[in-house]
């Protein structure tokens, strides 16, 4: 007993956020799933959900009730433990990685890890499992060949994204996620302007690595093999969508702890600007009035009380956002709050452009997918890993400026990725000239 | 205590796990506990500080090996290759491995009050103030053992095109 | 609908020389057949051998029909069978059975059935770009296309009061005046139409992912397109430069100015370029008719009783999709003998399976976009 009470006496912050990440998460990912949806219906010049609650605020819940209350339907010759693992684990992946997570200067379920960054990237690759037994254990031939070609995928982008993360790491010099972001508040610059070659890598093997379109051959409904999500319907599909979207956010702070300054404001260092730090109130405050707007607009009573309701919630974040300023005690949690606020604006910034070339771009076919990740998206990163690391070299033994070294080294890297595209477009059109074939229709 | 508890799960697990690994039917199901298996060894990696590991065993191990495991499982056709399979003396040569294994416990567990306690257990530390494991290893790798590490990464490299180069000409020979 | 198993389990052919054949079927009911077609594809591997279609699951005896119903009774059924493109197919229509009587449309007619054929063939183009860059996974341009096509289908409501199956014309002219604002609304979506061609150009066009889905897939010779009898946007897109509009003017074709498109590869390419041509044209023809149309009659002299003399007569009309034609014989009764139809989609299908051979199965699916086909038509 007393065993327990010091576990909980030491442990009880981290567990209180664990709770929080797997209960939250789901909702949080379904509310991602509606953002999709009106930013899509926006760019299509449509409206979206509409209906369940003002502006279709309720849909995630309306869309898991549903998907709850779905009959369970599992194949018949399927076998019933992978089946049932499959999308579990790939849900698990995304959660527990997210566990190592800054989500700001202390908001955190893990303690500062020595290998923060490979943590992450080393539990969600945990996902490929689920999505190969789920392809597996449907039972279905086309299933496991969308499986396969989903993991080849995955594993193709993964090694591009990593070296393009070493890139990064070598401007870090540590694995510690705490650490990497204060190199960049010392360093007065988000990585992205050090080495924009590595975030541009990373950004597109992102993309691949969650599955998202221009990259979804595998789950692409209008496509001939059916993907690997086929036979599972109900929650156990949900739990592979939530566990896509739960991986786009861990993806997402990846990037953005990497290269996009983590929970640092813009110019972090310029005193100038510290005017910056008063802008995460007024931002809420600014989201609560325009629903108090909104709010009379609703033609049905509920929804009118439902958007005073979410007004007034962000009203009162707002004032939780102030208060520190106002009441000296509370001064601590400043840098915890704006930090939160700043990395989540980021976070969302990256997944709007995943969004966004989801609904701007048609899709890759297979074969030109793992020539676009083997053929120049590998020999990229692997350049820019080799130019970032003489940049270094440049600066440390022979007294460059930084900032000359890397403009020098990224430059280079710039001509050989134009080299690679020209050498593949030469290619290409060699081999689409060679098979111009004249065929006799009469014959056969 | 809570170390304790810690490891006899993560153990208990492990050993649970290879048990059922060994005695399933369905080969699927013995890949999905062998992973279990290396998971809970990670952990116990973790307990022993050694985080570099930890993290490693997933990413390669679990990651990559079993991966790679599932793929063969899945895509080879087991019953072909089982009935062509004939090594009658499997039973013979596992219990004379158990009976190694076995000895080998005995002699350890004999000994064990000769040898250091570190070595069994260590006390669980904040984990930002472990030794810095990746820094200490890169360190030796990139200096004391800079050639091992060289020879190694030729050897994957060689193994990576061989296996390139055999998968295509067997692609070819199907197709001619 | 899209993650039920709509492929059957394969079986394996042993074709003469022993070798293994993989039949895949894409069901007929399938997210991207554009309606309900079968085919079956032979594989090897990853490589397409071979398709064979299986069509006739919309097969509602259309032809048939027609032998029991009198020439004005028949009009509406022509509308359904390419029901993209009504418009275009009771023009065919019409005008055939004219000639059988031998009598011609007034001006005034002649011409606003041209106006209304062009908008119609500026939907149906619409439909395919944005059913075809589905497909390939471009999700945004089916609803801005689908917004263009609404203006349009709002001046079809307000002449002749439906969207889709019209009836809009009769046989000897037409039966409703053009309503007040006609011309205005015609002037209006024309103007707002170059910007959103803008649009759809600016997505798709130049495009890498786009390029790289559609060069150099389906390509079809222009020798196999002749000899297959392949036509409209298929056949120019080959380099054969053949449309009736010109080459035997029909309507009031002749007094506008307008160029014909065609491509050089006869690839899935070259067809969409062909086609975005085509709905540029298509607008300019409709500018150039709304600036003069000639006043008078709008119903020929034609009798209430449509019966013509005993004789057959084939016409052919450059629908959206391809040559459209009518084989009408007539005995002399109020009811036509044998109405045969040439329908586009069906003949442009049976160059499949030469554009699918080689390729892999995933360009399987935007070569049977490119045909644009309507199962309407190709089964009637």
């Amino acid at each position: 007993m007393t065993v327990l009470l010091q576990f909980l006496e030491t442990w009880w912050v981290q567990l209180v956020c664990g709770v929080v990440i797997v209960a939250v998460v789901p909702l949080i990912a379904g509310y991602v799933v509606l953002v999709e949806r009106k930013l899509m219906a926006d760019m299509q010049a449509r409206l979206g959900p509409m209906r369940v609650g003002p502006h279709g605020l309720l849909q995630p819940i309306a869309d898991a009730l549903k998907l709850l209350i779905k009959e369970d339907i599992i194949p018949r010759d399927a076998d019933a433990l992978i089946f049932w693992l499959a999308p579990v684990l790939s849900m698990t992946a995304a959660l527990t990685s997210m566990g190592a997570i800054y989500f700001g200067p202390s908001f955190r379920v893990a303690e500062d890890i020595n290998i923060g960054i490979l943590f992450i990237i080393g539990v969600s690759s945990l996902g490929f499992l689920g999505i190969i037994l789920g392809g597996w254990a449907s039972n279905s031939h086309y299933s496991i060949i969308g499986a396969v070609r989903s993991t080849a995928q995955l594993v193709s982008y993964e090694t591009a994204g990593g070296l393009a993360i070493i890139s990064a790491l070598l401007l870090s010099g540590t694995l510690r996620v705490s650490a990497i972001v204060d190199a960049q508040a010392s360093n007065h610059m988000w990585f992205i302007f050090m080495a924009p070659v590595g975030f541009f890598t990373y950004l597109v093997a992102s993309i691949a690595e969650t599955n998202r379109a221009p990259f979804d051959l595998p789950e692409a409904e209008s496509e001939l093999v059916a993907g690997y999500m086929t036979e599972y319907s109900g929650f156990r599909w949900a739990l592979y969508f939530l566990g896509e979207y739960a991986n786009m956010i861990v993806v997402a702070s990846i990037a953005t702890t990497l290269f996009l300054g983590g929970w640092l404001r813009p110019f972090p260092n310029v005193h100038w600007l510290n005017w910056i730090d008063l802008l995460p109130p007024l931002v809420i405050a600014a989201v609560g009035a325009y629903c108090v707007y909104r709010a009379g607009k609703q033609p049905v009573k509920v929804q009118v009380w439902f958007m005073w309701a979410v007004a007034l919630s962000c009203f009162a974040i707002a004032v939780l956002y102030v208060l520190p300023w106002l009441v000296q005690p509370l001064r601590f949690a400043l840098p915890g709050l704006n930090g939160a606020f700043w990395f989540l604006l980021k976070i969302s910034g990256y997944i709007y452009i995943f969004m966004w070339l989801r609904f701007t771009l048609p899709r890759y076919r297979f074969d030109q997918l793992m020539h676009l990740g083997w053929y120049i998206l590998i020999p990229l990163a692997i350049v820019n890993v080799f130019a970032v690391g003489v940049a270094l070299l440049l600066e440390a033994e022979f007294g460059w400026n930084r900032w000359i070294a890397m403009i020098v080294t990224t430059a280079c890297t710039l001509a050989v990725s134009i080299y690679l595209v020209r050498l593949q477009d030469k290619r290409s059109a060699a081999a689409s000239s060679a098979t111009a074939v004249t065929s006799d229709s009469y014959a056969g | 205590m809570l170390d304790s508890i810690l490891f006899y799960f993560f153990a208990g697990v492990a050993v649970l796990s290879a048990a059922l690994m060994v005695t399933r039917r369905n080969i699927m199901h013995s890949a999905v506990f062998l992973v279990t298996t290396l998971l809970a060894i990670a952990g116990i990696f973790l307990q022993l500080r050694a985080e570099f590991l930890f993290i490693t065993q997933i990413i390669v191990y679990v990651g990559g090996i079993m991966v790679l495991f599932i793929f063969v499982i899945m895509l080879v056709r087991l019953d072909v290759a089982l009935h062509r399979v004939r090594f009658r003396l499997q039973k013979f040569v596992a219990s004379l491995v158990v009976l190694a294994l076995a000895l080998e416990l005995v002699v350890i567990l004999a000994l064990a009050d000769k040898l250091p306690a570190s070595l069994f257990m260590k006390e669980s530390v904040a984990a930002n103030h472990l030794p810095p494991n990746s820094e200490a290893l890169a360190g030796s790798l990139f200096s004391s053992y800079l050639l091992p590490f060289e020879i190694a990464s030729v050897l994957l490299l060689v193994a990576m095109v061989g296996a390139v180069v055999m998968a295509k000409s067997r692609r070819r020979s199907e197709e001619s | 609908m899209s993650d039920t198993s709509f492929q059957n389990a394969t079986r394996s052919n042993e074709t003469l020389l022993g070798a293994d054949e993989l039949v895949l079927n894409m069901g007929p009911q399938h997210p991207s057949t554009h309606g309900v077609l079968r085919v079956k594809l032979k594989l090897d591997g990853e490589r397409v051998r071979g398709a064979e279609c299986v069509i006739g699951y919309l097969h509602r005896g259309v032809e048939k029909i027609a032998e029991n119903r009198s020439y004005q009774q028949f009009a509406p059924y022509v509308d359904r069978m390419d029901y993209v493109a009504a418009v275009s197919n009771g023009l065919g229509y019409c005008e055939a059975v004219e000639k059988l009587l031998q009598v011609e449309a007034p001006p005034r007619a002649k011409v606003i059935r041209t106006i209304l054929t062009e908008l119609q063939r500026i939907t149906s183009h619409l439909v395919w770009l944005g059913t075809h860059a589905l497909d390939i996974g471009a999700l945004t341009p089916l609803f801005y296309c689908f917004r263009e096509r609404e203006e349009i289908l709002k001046i079809f409501e307000k002449y002749c009061g439906a969207r889709l199956t019209t009836h809009a014309f009769r046989i000897g002219g037409l039966q409703y005046e053009a309503y007040d604002g006609f011309e205005q609304d015609v002037a209006r979506f024309c103007q707002d139409f170059e910007r959103r061609i803008q649009d759809y150009v600016d997505l798709l066009t130049g495009n890498s992912i786009w390029i790289g889905r559609t060069r150099n897939v389906g390509i079809l010779s222009a020798a196999d397109c002749i000899a297959l009898g392949a036509t409209g946007p298929v056949l120019r897109a080959s380099g054969v430069k053949w449309d009736l509009r010109k080459a035997q003017p029909y309507a009031a074709y002749d007094r506008y100015q307008f160029e014909i498109p065609t491509g050089t590869n006869g690839d899935t390419y070259d067809r969409y370029m062909v086609r975005m041509e085509e709905m540029r044209q298509s607008r300019l023809i409709c500018l150039q008719a709304i600036e003069s149309i000639p006043e008078g009659a709008i119903f020929g002299k034609v009798g209430k009783v449509i019966k013509p003399p005993v004789g057959e007569i084939y016409h052919s009309i450059e629908a959206p999709k391809g040559i459209l034609g009518y084989y009408i014989v007539s005995d002399g009764t109020t009811q036509p003998y044998r109405v045969r139809i040439r329908p586009p989609s069906f003949v442009n299908l049976q160059a499949l399976d030469k554009m699918v051979r080689g390729h892999l199965v995933a360009d399987v699916v935007a070569i049977i976009g490119t045909l644009d086909i309507v199962l309407g038509e190709v089964d009637r």
